[in-house]
C-alpha cells in the first residue's frame, strides 16, 4: 500500500485537486495498484498546487503542480516508487522555499492528514494541552505573556494581558470567541491552519478556556469559506472523540465545548465587537468601546477575542515554552508571523518567518518577483485598511513597529504585490468604495465619509487645472483627516491609510 | 468524508417547511442567523413571509427580523438562478487582472451584479476576498472556489454546469 497524500484544501481544490484524487484511483484501479490517498492541508506553497507526495523508501516525494491529465504519465514514469516526471520536486521540504522558513505554527501544516488525532498528536500535538493541565492559570498565561505573542489579526495587542483581563473578571460564564472572519483581501493564513491543521486552532481555544476559565467556544468563521467550515466540524468531532473536548477533557475534570458558528459575508464582522452582535444574532453593527470585550462581551460576559493565529499559536507556547517562542522576531515583535504573498506575485503563499525579514526579502527572494514578469510598482501590506508602499519602501523590515515609522501597518501580514499596469488612483477610490460598501452604519465618517471621498478623488482626478486640483486635495486631506479622528471603528479610522499612502507616494496618477 | 454540495436544487418556498427549519436552532446562540442560512440553502432565498414567522420563532419584532436579514451580503429576498457565482472584486484579484475579467463575464452571461441570465441558469453577484489571493482572480460558483480563472476557462466552467443541470 503507497500512501498519496493529495490536500483537501481550498486553493488546490480551485485548481482542481478533487478531480486530481478521482483520476488517481482510477488510475491506481485501472493498473491494479494499491494505493492510499490521504487527504492533508496545504503546505502552503500555492504556486506548487496542486501538491500531490507519495511516501516512498526514499521519503516523501513531491510533484507539483499536477493536474489529472498528468495522472497517466506520472504512472508510468513509476511516481509511486518516486520516479522522474517533468513535475518531480524531489523532498519538497528541501526547496529553498521551505528551507528559508521558521515554521511554528504551521509546523504540521500540509505534513499530516489534516483532522487525524492520532497523526496531530505524533508531531507534538496536545502536548501543550497536557502542559496547560499540569499548571494553572497563572502559570499558563505567564506562558503566553513570556512568549511576547501580540494580536495576529492585525491589532497586535498582547494577548497575555488580554487573557490576564478576562482571567481577573468574577462572572458565572466567559467565553473563547476565535475570529475566523478572514475577510482582508491577501490574507488567508487562518484559512490555509484551520484546513490543514484544525487541531491546532481546537486545542489553541481550549488552552484560552483553562486560561481565563471559560467554557464555551465559538468559531465566527467567513461563509466564503464552506469547505473550511466541514474541515473543522470534522476536528471538533475528532477531538471530542478522543477526550480532548466536551466534559472532563482527560481526566482533569476540566470542561470545554466549541462551536462552529457561520458568518454571512460582512467584512465589518472582522471587528470584534461587530462580530460579537452577529454571534447574538443580530446585525453585525458595532459597538461602542469601552467596555472592552474582556469586561462585557458575548451576552455581556467577559469575553476572549483572539484572531486564529494568536489561537493556534499557542500550543506550540505551552508546549516548548514562551521564551522559545520569544527567541524569534526582534524588538517588540517576538514569534514568528506566517505572511501571505499574493496578488501579482510569481511563487505566492504562505511565507512563516520570524518578525525582521524585509517586505524586499519576501517578495524577491520568496515570491520571486510579479507574476506578470513586468516591474514591483506598489505593494499593500495589511489588508485593505494597509498602507501601499512604493518600490523605495522595500527595505522596511516586516515588524510591527518599523512598519508604523514607514506609515504603514503590518495587520494580518497579507501581502498583495501589483505591477506596473496598477492605476494608484483607481486604489485609493477602491479603498473608499470597499468602505462604503462594507461600512456597518453607525457613524457618519465612515458610512458617509467613504461615498465623498470617492467623489472627492473623481474631482482630482477629472480636474481641469491645478489649482481645482489642488483645491480637491485639501479636501481629501480634510475629509480623511475626519474620518481617521472620529470613527468609531478602524474601518472608517484607516480607510484613509490606502488613501493617503497612494496620493502621497504616487502623486502623478492624481495628476497632482 | 463529507463534500461540499454539488449542483444545489432548491426547493420551492413552504412557509410551513421554513417555521420547521428555524424552530430547530430557537435556543441557539445566534439562532436567527443559524436560521437565515438554513432557509436559504433549502429555498435559494429568505422569502418575505419568513419575517413575521422567525420573528415568532426568534422572539424579535418584524423589523428586527428584516434589519438582520438585509444587513448581510450573503441573504437573498428572491430566488436566484440554478447556480451562483461570485466574482472577487478585492485587491488581490485587481492585481491580475479581476475587474477585465467581470466586464468579460457580466456580458457573456448577460448580466450585471445582482442579476440572472436570461436563461434563469447564472446569478452574478461580487464577493470581496475569496482567501485564495496567490492563484488569483478567483470566482466561486455555489461552494466551490475556482483559482487563475480566464474568460475562456469560464466559458468552458459554465458550459458544462448548464449540460450537468439539463
Amino acid at each position: 500500500m503507497t500512501r498519496i497524500f493529495i490536500p483537501r484544501e481550498t486553493t488546490a481544490g480551485s485548481l482542481g485537486a478533487e478531480l486530481l484524487v478521482k483520476a488517481i484511483e482510477t488510475e491506481a484501479k485501472y493498473r491494479n495498484l494499491d494505493v492510499e490517498i490521504v487527504r492533508n492541508g496545504s503546505r502552503g506553497a500555492c504556486w506548487l498546487e496542486p501538491l500531490v507526495e507519495v511516501e516512498t523508501a526514499k521519503g516523501r516525494v513531491g510533484y507539483g503542480p499536477v493536474t489529472s491529465e498528468d495522472v497517466a504519465d506520472l504512472f508510468d514514469n513509476d511516481f509511486l516508487n518516486g520516479g522522474k516526471h517533468a513535475n518531480s520536486l524531489g523532498n519538497v521540504e528541501e526547496l529553498d522555499w521551505f528551507k528559508n522558513q521558521q515554521r511554528l505554527t504551521f509546523a504540521r501544516c500540509g505534513i499530516i492528514e489534516s483532522t487525524n488525532v492520532a497523526e496531530y498528536k505524533s508531531l507534538g500535538g496536545f502536548v501543550g494541552l497536557k502542559n496547560a493541565l499540569a499548571t494553572d492559570q497563572d502559570g499558563i498565561i505567564q506562558e503566553v505573556l513570556d512568549s511576547g505573542l501580540r494580536g495576529r489579526g492585525g491589532a497586535a495587542f498582547p494577548t497575555g494581558i488580554k487573557w490576564r483581563t478576562v482571567a481577573d473578571c468574577e462572572a458565572d460564564q466567559k467565553y473563547i470567541v476565535c475570529n475566523a472572519d478572514e475577510g482582508d483581501s491577501g490574507t488567508f493564513s487562518d484559512r490555509l491552519i484551520m484546513e490543514g491543521d484544525p487541531l491546532s486552532l481546537v486545542e489553541g481555544m481550549t488552552i484560552a478556556g483553562l486560561a481565563v476559565g471559560a467554557t464555551e467556544g465559538y468559531i465566527y468563521l467567513r461563509s466564503e469559506y464552506p469547505l473550511t467550515r466541514i474541515i473543522l466540524e470534522d476536528a471538533i468531532a475528532n477531538a471530542e472523540t478522543a477526550g480532548y473536548l466536551g466534559k472532563d477533557i482527560q481526566g482533569s475534570g476540566k470542561d470545554f465545548t466549541l462551536e462552529v458558528f457561520m458568518g454571512a459575508g460582512a467584512y465589518i464582522c472582522g471587528e470584534e465587537t461587530s462580530l460579537l452582535e452577529s454571534l447574538e444574532g443580530k446585525r453585525g453593527q458595532i459597538r461602542f468601546k469601552p467596555p472592552l470585550p474582556a469586561i462585557e462581551g458575548l451576552y455581556g460576559k467577559p469575553t476572549v477575542v483572539n484572531n486564529v493565529i494568536s489561537l493556534a499559536s499557542v500550543p506550540v507556547i505551552l508546549e516548548k515554552g514562551g521564551k522559545h517562542y520569544a527567541e524569534y522576531g526582534q524588538g517588540r515583535s517576538l514569534g514568528t508571523m506566517p505572511f501571505q504573498l499574493g496578488g501579482n506575485i510569481k511563487k505566492g503563499g504562505l511565507v512563516e518567518v520570524g518578525f525582521g525579514l524585509t517586505l524586499r526579502q519576501l517578495i524577491e527572494n520568496f515570491g520571486e518577483g510579479t507574476a506578470t514578469g513586468k516591474p514591483v510598482r506598489a505593494i499593500q501590506v495589511g489588508g485593505p485598511l494597509g498602507a501601499y508602499f512604493p518600490e523605495s519602501l522595500m527595505d522596511t523590515p516586516l515588524d510591527y513597529e518599523e512598519f508604523a515609522k514607514a506609515g504603514g501597518m503590518l495587520g494580518h501580514g497579507g501581502v498583495v504585490v501589483f505591477d506596473d499596469s496598477v492605476n494608484m488612483a483607481k486604489q485609493a477610490r477602491f479603498s473608499m468604495e470597499f468602505c462604503s460598501v462594507e461600512s456597518c452604519g453607525k457613524c457618519t465618517p465612515c458610512r458617509i465619509g467613504s461615498v465623498r471621498g470617492m467623489e472627492v478623488i473623481d474631482r482630482i482626478v477629472a480636474a481641469e487645472s491645478a489649482e481645482e486640483r489642488e483645491s480637491e486635495h485639501i479636501v481629501l486631506k480634510d475629509l480623511c483627516d475626519t474620518m481617521e479622528s472620529a470613527s468609531l471603528c478602524a474601518m472608517g479610522g484607516l480607510t484613509p491609510i490606502p488613501v493617503m499612502s497612494a496620493v502621497k507616494h504616487f502623486p502623478a496618477d492624481f495628476n497632482l | 468524508m463529507q463534500q461540499l454540495a454539488g449542483q444545489i436544487t432548491y426547493q420551492d418556498w413552504d412557509l410551513e417547511k421554513a417555521r420547521e427549519l428555524a424552530s430547530e436552532f430557537a435556543d441557539r446562540t445566534g439562532g436567527v442567523m443559524i436560521a437565515l442560512h438554513k432557509i436559504q440553502e433549502t429555498f435559494g432565498y429568505v422569502d418575505d413571509t419568513a419575517m413575521a414567522m422567525l420573528g415568532k420563532v426568534f422572539n424579535l419584532s418584524r423589523a428586527e427580523v428584516h434589519g438582520v436579514t438585509s444587513f448581510y451580503h450573503d441573504f437573498r429576498r428572491h430566488k436566484p438562478g440554478k447556480y451562483t457565482v461570485k466574482v472577487c472584486q478585492a485587491e488581490a484579484c485587481q492585481a491580475m487582472g479581476s475587474y477585465q475579467l467581470t466586464e468579460k463575464i457580466k456580458s457573456f452571461l448577460g448580466t450585471d451584479f445582482h442579476g440572472t441570465s436570461e436563461d434563469g441558469n447564472f446569478s452574478l453577484e461580487a464577493v470581496y476576498c475569496l482567501g485564495n489571493c496567490a492563484c488569483s482572480p478567483n470566482i466561486m460558483i455555489d461552494q466551490q472556489t475556482y483559482g487563475r480563472v480566464t474568460i475562456e476557462g469560464f466559458k468552458a466552467l459554465a458550459d458544462s454546469l448548464v449540460k450537468e443541470a439539463v
